[in-house]
């Protein structure tokens, strides 16, 4: 089974590649959701139908992707709920097709960077990651893979609609891009709401990440299209393009400014993080995003020399509940797994 | 998707918030959501995309006013799942591609919100795509037209009007 690999490491091969702009947009994503004609939709698919599904999905030949990679086929009734936590952990998968999937799989590539979903909410759903600011590039690969499916597999398509999807919300192109953006310096100046509100305005979405609390957590944020109806793709991409390098302008000034204003508290700050990180014994999950944001930031500020920026995504992931868990190899309560995470970040932070 | 406070301008701020391993997620338009003052909302209260989205279409139904085409219009059913426009208004997803087709024009105002367009012009399918292709070609074709005839060009404007008829043919013809 080779499909354990991919819950053993917290970071996917892809996340370690440096990209443009890596301290502020952490990583770019699309999805493109796709439907067979003829069947009907996960919804209402019986189970025969799903199976179906599948098998026409993972039926095309096994080479024909193989320009982007090798690939190994994941279906999720076949691996423990553990596992599946942690490909959700890893946005290699989503919640729903973990938890409410029939005949659920997903095709990923060895680097982790595709990921093909079969039976969540659409038939067919295709992610591309890329570190970094690389949107484009995002939607281009998820594009060509699109066309290879394509080869084989007849989409449910109309002339005036588009790609037919399950949700009205993705008609047309099914394309949903996003950029996961750390902003600290536009929390801490409080400037955030005001630039959200804004990129609310323009067509796109912003979701806070948040965890076991109340507060956003790492300062992280997605931006995405929210309309999918009526844009080209490449409008769709340009718009979010454009307006993430307005973000991360502004992101840049209020450090600067931060810098200026206040580097004594900021340092000290950052420091403080640090050096919490490095000799805590218990640490919930709202504090290390806290904490590991402060540590980002003093990376990117020159203030800090390490953590490299791979370690910092490593650790953003290494320290959720279900790698925990695994990594460990147990289940743990929630003061048993503030232990661990401290623990593990000790070490990660000491080793380096 | 609407606003959850307001119900009436469409939500672009969206709140997952994870409470000892609850789930609850927030949708707000940009304007309750400065309201409330903050990124996170204090406010409680179930919440699904579902409720949200059959919201949205009861509005609609109530714009039009006639309650008799409302009614109509819950009666529609996708003869190939089987799905009513009812059952659709309540879960907000389709069960198969031919609802589309079945639900017709009805979608277009649940399209208008939601996307601010009713027409689809990105990427087609290599395969099929073709004749959606040719449509296409003839629309941008008639509206330089168009314009050729404004600015009188007249001898261009006689080389595309034949260039359209050529296309039209070809088209018809497949
Ligand atoms: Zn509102
Ligand atoms: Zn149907």
């Amino acid at each position: 089974m080779p499909n354990l690999r991919f819950t053993e490491k917290a970071l996917s091969d892809w996340m370690r590649g440096q990209a443009d702009a890596s301290e502020i947009v952490i990583s770019s994503r699309v999805r493109v959701a796709r439907n067979l004609q003829h069947l009907p939709f996960p919804l209402l698919a019986t189970r025969q139908q799903s199976e179906e599904v599948l098998k026409r999905l993972t039926g095309i030949p096994s080479d024909h992707l193989q320009s982007f990679g090798t690939f190994y086929t994941v279906e999720l009734d076949h691996i423990d709920p553990l596992d599946k936590r942690v490909l959700v952990e890893k946005h290699l998968i989503s919640p729903n097709l973990a938890n409410e999937s029939q005949h659920g799989a997903v095709i990923l590539s060895e680097d982790e960077s595709v990921s093909i979903m079969i039976n969540e909410e659409d038939h067919l759903r295709i992610q591309c990651l890329y570190p970094g600011f690389q949107i484009r590039q995002a939607w281009e690969k998820a594009s060509s893979i699109d066309d290879k499916f394509e080869e084989y597999i007849d989409y449910a398509f109309d002339d005036k609609h588009g790609y037919l999807t399950s949700c009205p919300t993705n008609v047309g192109t099914g394309l949903r891009a996003s950029v996961m953006m750390h902003l600290p310096a536009l929390v801490m100046t409080q400037q955030i709401n005001r630039i959200l509100s804004a990129v609310s305005q323009v067509g796109l979405t912003v979701r806070g990440i948040y965890g076991e609390g109340s507060e956003a957590i790492g300062n992280l944020f997605q931006i995405s299209n929210q309309i999918t109806l009526g844009q080209t793709e490449n409008e769709i991409i340009d718009n979010l393009h454009s307006v993430v390098l307005q973000i991360i302008e502004h992101e840049k000034n209020a450090r600067t400014r931060l810098m200026n204003d206040s580097r004594l508290r900021i340092t000290d700050r950052i420091k403080r993080s640090y050096g919490i990180l490095s000799y805590a014994e218990v640490m919930d999950s709202k504090e290390a995003g806290q904490r590991l944001s402060d540590v980002r930031l003093g990376v990117d500020l020159g203030i800090l020399e390490g953590p490299s920026i791979p370690v910092m995504n490593e650790l953003n992931v290494m320290t959720q509940p279900g790698f925990l868990q695994k990594t460990y190899g147990h289940d743990m309560n929630t003061e048993e797994r503030d232990i661990y995470r401290a623990k593990l970040i000790r070490e990660t932070l000491g080793k380096r | 998707m609407l606003c959850q406070e307001c119900g009436k301008r469409p939500a672009t701020l969206h709140f997952t918030k994870i409470v000892n391993g609850e789930k609850t997620e927030f949708h707000f338009c940009e304007s309750c959501a400065r309201e409330k003052g903050e990124m996170i909302p204090g406010t409680s209260g179930g919440f699904s995309i579902h409720s949200l989205l059959s919201g949205l279409m009861d509005i609609d139904m109530a714009g039009k006013g006639a309650a008799s085409s409302a009614k109509a219009a819950q009666s529609l059913r996708c003869e190939e799942c089987g799905m009513t426009y009812s059952q659709f208004s309540k879960i907000g997803r389709f069960g198969c591609s031919s609802c589309y087709k079945y639900f017709g024009s009805r979608l277009d105002p649940l399209f208008k919100r939601v996307h601010g367009s009713t027409v689809h012009v990105g990427k087609l399918p290599k395969r099929g795509g073709s004749k959606i292709q040719a449509k296409r070609k003839i629309d941008g074709l008639k509206l330089e037209l168009q314009q050729r005839i404004h600015e009188e060009e007249f001898e261009e404007a006689a080389k595309l009007r034949d260039q359209i008829r050529t296309l039209e043919k070809e088209l018809s013809e497949q």
